[in-house]
């Protein structure tokens, strides 16, 4: 069932327009996550979702209706705020029980919700609390808390840990998932730029870029089948490599040529007005390794050579001005600075881009 | 450290307070202690010189029937002007804070008042209040054809119109402080509160107000000092009159102590002030230490 769709959404600002006819049809249960460059927009489209921004054009639905001209109590959505945003003069208890005192709901059956989500929470001990007596994470929690007693149908997060320290950003990463894992009716939209929470969370990823949306799916069809280049680059760490190729023939399997006498057949449909384009060929740092045999990829020279142990990360040498190819390879290798690799990939990794930089996958 | 430079460290420290020390002795606290002195003493007049009359002007203010009339006037004259300078500031604080075409202009509309020195405004004042060729009566009449009326000749409204007088100059100085304090609540509270169900009214009684306790706080004891300490508007507008139903209790001090010469009844009344109004500052920390969150 369709929780929450936008249909030609569009945001401006005065002339500046930051979102351009976004489309999404999200599913009731779902956990999307909003990932893109700072600046791209997440923030705004979370906000119109929720009610705290005017929609310039096109329609946004929840549950079925059109919600465009609601104010924000009326969506049925509930926000986790980047800073919070929790009302200091209250306590922990007072905070979550605010919405609940608001819609008149008697006493004991706040109590029971309050207590329900504390215990949910292990914010049992610190109801009588204020904010500013909490570490980051028991006030994330507390934030968290104050959106699940008022049982929304759309949960909406705003990088909501983004002031957590690493160790505490993948405990509480971990008990977002375990809470959503407990509501699987509920449906839940996560703003962040860090690709591991988006990875790791997401049912589906949308991936904003200038105020598009670059591709909306699920974690790993972004990352085995991205629609084009951003996409590639955007996910996955280090980034995609993305080398200038030539196609050499066409069909159901593409033969591309590179400039320093590499070359590589892709299974990956393409056509005969193709031929002799210039095109660029994907191939992830994690795929590539190193061979002695003339039928290589590429061949590059090192540069850099970073042995962390369990992999080892080989940084080549720019040619002609482009970023430097990356290689991932796992396990510890004896690389010498200065020395010329060749490198190969299997087939099924690679990736074909024409020049617009849209994927031959989705032509 | 050896003891020869704990001391040079003491003599030094001592030397750099001397300067504040000499100018806070000087205009502070001997006069304070003077006051004190003086009033367990009796004016001295011609070649009779101050005697000891122990509480004899303690006394004498406790049955001074001008004494009771200006506290009461002080009274009232806070009642008055606090609360409705405290919330016209928080009114017109939320107003310049709200995004609006030309606030900066609004903004410094408000906080004229302020600027200008109080003789100043009360001379403005003289002119709206001019009875028959005043704004004031102007526009009554002008508008509803009342008769000319002498507000600030008129026992019964002298003190009200002074009172709008202060309401008028305080209320745009207390206003830049509930502007810093507005612009210091982050924007996401009130947006949370909204997504929970708040309407505009309530988001301000539960959020905005509770957090703009600590700043009522500073405005609320300066707005009491301040109603025992400006008088200045007086001397120009109604001179305590008519009998002395617009007279303030640091007026009457002044009138006691510059027009009668009663210096040492003068300093009793001075001690008076100086209690009450430490009074009046202690109770308000302590009434409000329970409802004020500072972040
Ligand atoms: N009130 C505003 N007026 C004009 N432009 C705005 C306004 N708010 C946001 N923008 C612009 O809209 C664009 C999107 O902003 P938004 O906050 O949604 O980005 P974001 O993707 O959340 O970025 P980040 O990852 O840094 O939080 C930005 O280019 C920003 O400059
Ligand atoms: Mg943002």
């Amino acid at each position: 069932m369709t929780s929450l769709s936008l249909k030609n959404v569009s945001k401006s600002y005065g002339a500046v327009e930051v979102l351009r006819d976004i489309d999404l049809e999200i599913e009731e249960g779902e956990l999307i996550v909003f990932v893109g460059p700072s600046g791209c927009g997440k923030s705004t489209l979370l906000r119109m979702i929720a009610g705290l921004e005017t929609i310039t054009s096109g329609d946004l639905e929840i549950d079925g209706a059109v919600v465009n001209d609601y104010p924000p109590a009326q969506r049925g959505i509930a926000m986790v705020f980047q800073s919070y945003a929790l009302y200091p003069h209250m306590t922990v208890y007072d905070n979550m029980a605010f919405a609940l005192k608001l819609a008149g709901k008697p006493k004991d059956e706040i109590e029971r919700a309050v207590r329900d989500a504390a215990a949910t929470l292990q914010l049992d001990h610190l109801l009588d609390r204020l904010p500013k007596a909490l570490s980051g994470g028991q006030r994330q929690r507390v934030a968290i808390g104050r959106a699940i007693v008022r049982d929304p149908k759309v949960f909406l997060f705003d990088e909501p840990l983004s002031n957590l320290d690493a160790a505490l950003r993948v405990a509480t990463r971990i008990e977002i998932a375990q809470l959503k894992e407990s509501m699987p009716g509920s449906t839940m939209i996560y703003v962040t730029h860090d690709q591991v929470e988006a990875m790791t969370l997401a049912s589906r990823i949308v991936v904003l870029h200038g105020g598009n949306v670059e591709q909306f799916g699920p974690p790993l069809e972004l990352y085995e089948r991205p629609a084009n280049t951003f996409v590639a680059q955007f996910i996955g760490s280090p980034a995609m490599n993305l080398i200038d190729a030539t196609v050499a023939s066409a069909g159901q399997v593409t033969t591309v040529t590179m400039a320093d006498g590499g070359h590589a057949d892709a299974p990956i449909g393409s056509s005969e007005s193709d031929i002799g384009s210039a095109i660029k060929l994907g191939v992830r740092p994690e795929d590539l390794s190193v061979t002695d045999s003339d039928d290589y990829l590429v061949k590059a020279t090192v540069e850099i050579v970073e042995a962390l142990g369990e992999t080892t990360v080989v940084y080549f040498k720019s040619q002609n001005g482009r970023d430097p190819m990356i290689a991932k390879l796992p396990g510890i290798h004896k690389i010498e600075r200065g020395s010329e690799l060749r490198l190969i990939a299997s087939p099924e990794k690679l990736h074909l881009f024409d020049e617009s930089g849209r994927s031959f996958l989705y032509r | 450290m050896s003891r020869m430079s704990i001391k040079r460290e003491w003599v030094h420290g001592w030397l750099l307070l001397l300067p504040a020390m000499v100018f806070l002795f000087a205009f502070t606290h001997i006069p304070a202690v003077t006051t004190l002195i003086n009033s367990f003493f009796s004016t001295p007049r011609g070649r009779r010189s101050a005697e000891f009359i122990g509480l004899e002007n303690y006394q004498e203010m406790l049955t001074d029937d001008v004494f009771w009339k200006v506290l009461w006037n002080n009274l009232w004259y806070a009642i008055g002007t606090i609360p409705l300078s405290i919330a016209l500031a928080i009114a017109m604080a939320l107003w310049v804070n709200d995004k609006l075409a030309g606030r900066s202009f609004v903004r410094m509309a408000y906080f004229t008042p302020t600027v200008l020195p109080l003789i100043a405004v009360a001379n403005i004042w003289m002119f709206f209040y001019t009875p028959s060729f005043g704004l004031f009566d102007q526009i009554t009449g002008f508008l509803f054809g009342w008769p000319a009326s002498n507000y600030l000749g008129n026992p019964e409204t002298a003190l009200n119109a002074i009172i709008v007088v202060t309401v008028w100059k305080e209320a745009g100085f207390f206003m830049i402080f509930y502007l810093a304090a507005l612009q210091a609540i982050p924007v996401s509270l009130k947006e949370a509160a909204q997504i929970e169900g708040a309407g505009r009214w309530t988001v301000f009684w539960r959020i905005t107000f509770p957090l703009l306790m600590p700043t009522t706080l500073f405005v609320g004891v300066n707005a009491v000092i301040n109603s025992f300490r400006l008088v200045d508007h007086i001397f120009i507008l109604t001179d305590g009159g008519p009998d002395n139903a617009s007279a303030l209790l640091l007026f009457y001090i002044y009138e006691v102590a510059f027009r009668f010469w009663e210096t040492a009844y003068a300093a009793t009344l001075t001690v008076a002030l100086l209690v009450l109004l430490s009074l009046l500052a202690i109770g308000q920390f302590f009434f409000f230490d329970r409802k004020v969150h500072y972040k």
